[in-house]
């Protein structure tokens, strides 16, 4: 079904090394736009290497990263970031973080504030900003980061992890609104998470990535109708399926059997 | 026991002491009200030769007598246009070598095994180079209070650039930040605020390589005055030098405190 919608990205044996280390072996995938695909596997499988490989923030050692046909050389605003430690520039009140990226295309005046004006309330923030981001708690200063990123009418949004660093609560409900903002703005998202039930509340497909050498094992469709219900029994058979597949894959015998096998 | 339990307190609350404002001024004013008493007591009852230990009162007498024939201002002045010289002088050469061994890893490997071999040496050590060098005059110590004021103004320069976070890197060149933009918006403000303690650490040091100098060889001043009154045996006129270099420096350190939180509004938030 989804080979017929327009390509967003395009990774073709994908390796990214560093010194030794073989972060990423061999990766290939297709990223379709408009769908919500998340990067799901526990920590050294390489999900936040591949992510940044497309943002361009780490050169591929091999194999070549496409984004709409035009190879990736170095980040770039058609690509948003969203980092887990949110990154916003302490120095600057909330509206100017929101302002940067428009600011650097050269707009102003009426028309800058008309977006930072847009997108804080967009993420619930029209009261906070003028302040700074110290004065913010961590779910609001992810809020002021998708603010960010989105005020630059990037074309994909790449977020790394966004909500690891949150409490469960505020995390479900940046979920939720992260969802809102998916249908609203129609982008491409890319979501590295290492928690299930974050990738199958959220995706349209599940890249699930296993370690040693980061690379991926399996792609779900996630066939969960939206809006999407956290306690349904759809959203727990999926979260089965996957999480009987990590099981598999990290399972003693099939570890075992891996190292002894290189 | 209370005391064992007391003093247990004291130590888990250890780190985290924050005093409210009118207690902290209240304590402040015991301990200055209670070391002036004992000091009177002192002097007062006998116990100390007041040649050398000279009372409170007559402190102050000293004080108001060199105040009035304007020697506690000239020196105070003079001492006080030497750091600003000084400084000055470490700020324009600390800065832009900071801000380049901050950026090139390169020439810090170069530069780092220098400073370290020169980092633990006095700058007090100098003086005598300093004379040498540079003559008896102002020059010499205006030099020397350069080069105090010099490491902890470069050193932090050069951290500051150096720790620049890549995560704001990124996050600006995301957003389609160049070069030039990411110097501007990103890496001059994230070591700025060091640049700033470097600054005001610079001028604590000045301020003690100052007196230094002073005693060692000049004609005005506060070190002079120090040195001065001692050749005539007036430890009232020490004591005023040497309370004027505490109010004076503590007045410093107060106001960099003051342009440091009013520059770098967002941090202390």
């Amino acid at each position: 079904m989804s080979d017929a919608r327009k390509l967003s990205i395009e990774v073709r044996g994908t390796q990214v090394r560093y010194g030794d280390h073989v972060a990423l072996a061999n990766v290939d995938l297709d990223v379709y736009a408009g769908e919500l695909l998340c990067l799901l596997g526990p920590s050294g499988c390489g999900k936040t290497t591949l992510l940044n490989a497309i943002a361009g923030f780490v050169e591929p050692s091999a194999g070549s990263i496409r984004v709409n046909g035009k190879e990736v050389d170095g980040p770039a605003p058609e690509r948003g970031v969203v980092f887990q430690e949110y990154a916003l520039f302490p120095w600057f009140t909330v509206e100017r973080n929101i302002q940067y990226g428009p600011r650097l295309r050269g707009v102003h005046g009426a028309e800058l504030k008309a977006i930072s004006d847009q997108y804080c309330a967009l993420v619930g923030l029209a009261g906070a900003a003028q302040r700074y981001p110290n004065q913010l708690s961590g779910g609001m200063r992810q809020r002021v980061a998708i603010a960010r990123a989105l005020a630059n009418r990037p074309q994909i949004l790449l977020m790394d992890e966004p909500f690891g660093a949150l409490d469960a609560m505020t995390r479900q409900t940046l979920q939720d609104e992260l969802l809102k903002i998916w249908e609203l703005e129609r982008l491409t998202f890319v979501f590295v998470t290492h928690s299930i039930a974050e990738a199958v509340f959220l995706a349209d497909r599940i890249v699930v990535m296993t370690p040693h050498p980061g690379r991926i094992n399996e792609i779900i469709i996630n066939t969960a109708a939206r809006p999407r219900n956290r306690t349904s029994e759809e959203h727990f058979a999926m979260y089965r399926r996957i999480d009987t597949l990590f099981q598999q894959t990290t399972s003693p015998a099939v570890t075992e059997a891996r190292e002894a096998a290189s | 026991m209370t005391r064992l339990r007391r003093r247990r307190q004291s130590v888990e609350s250890f780190g985290q002491a924050s005093l409210p404002r009118g207690r902290r001024t209240l304590l402040a004013l015991v301990a200055v009200v209670g070391v002036l008493l004992v000091w009177s007591l002192l002097s007062g009852l006998g116990l100390v030769n007041t040649v050398l230990l000279p009372s409170p009162m007559d402190v102050l007498r000293a004080a108001v007598g060199a105040i009035r024939d304007g020697s506690l201002l000239r020196n105070a002045a003079a001492s006080l246009w030497r750091v600003l010289e000084g400084f000055a002088i470490a700020l324009a050469i600390a800065v832009p070598l900071g801000v380049l061994m901050g950026l090139s890893s390169t020439l810090r490997g170069l530069v780092e095994p220098l400073i370290e071999l020169l980092r633990p040496v006095p700058p007090i050590a100098f003086i005598p180079l300093a004379i040498l060098w540079f003559g008896i005059g102002e020059l010499s110590k205006v030099m020397i209070i350069a080069y105090g004021a010099f490491f902890p103004i470069f050193v932090n320069t050069m951290a500051g650039f150096r720790d620049v976070d890549r995560v704001h890197i990124r996050a600006a060149q995301s957003l389609g930040a160049r070069r030039y933009h990411i110097f501007r918006d990103v890496v001059l403000p994230s070591a700025f605020p060091q640049m700033v303690t470097g600054a005001r650490l610079g001028m604590g040091l000045a301020f003690i390589v100052l007196v230094a100098a002073e005693l060692v060889a000049s004609s005005e001043g506060l070190g002079y005055l120090i040195n001065d009154a001692r050749f005539s045996f007036r430890t009232d006129q020490i004591f005023v030098g040497i309370i004027t270099i505490g109010l004076l420096g503590l007045a410093l350190n107060k106001a960099l405190i003051e342009a440091e939180h009013r520059l770098l509004r967002w941090k202390f938030l």
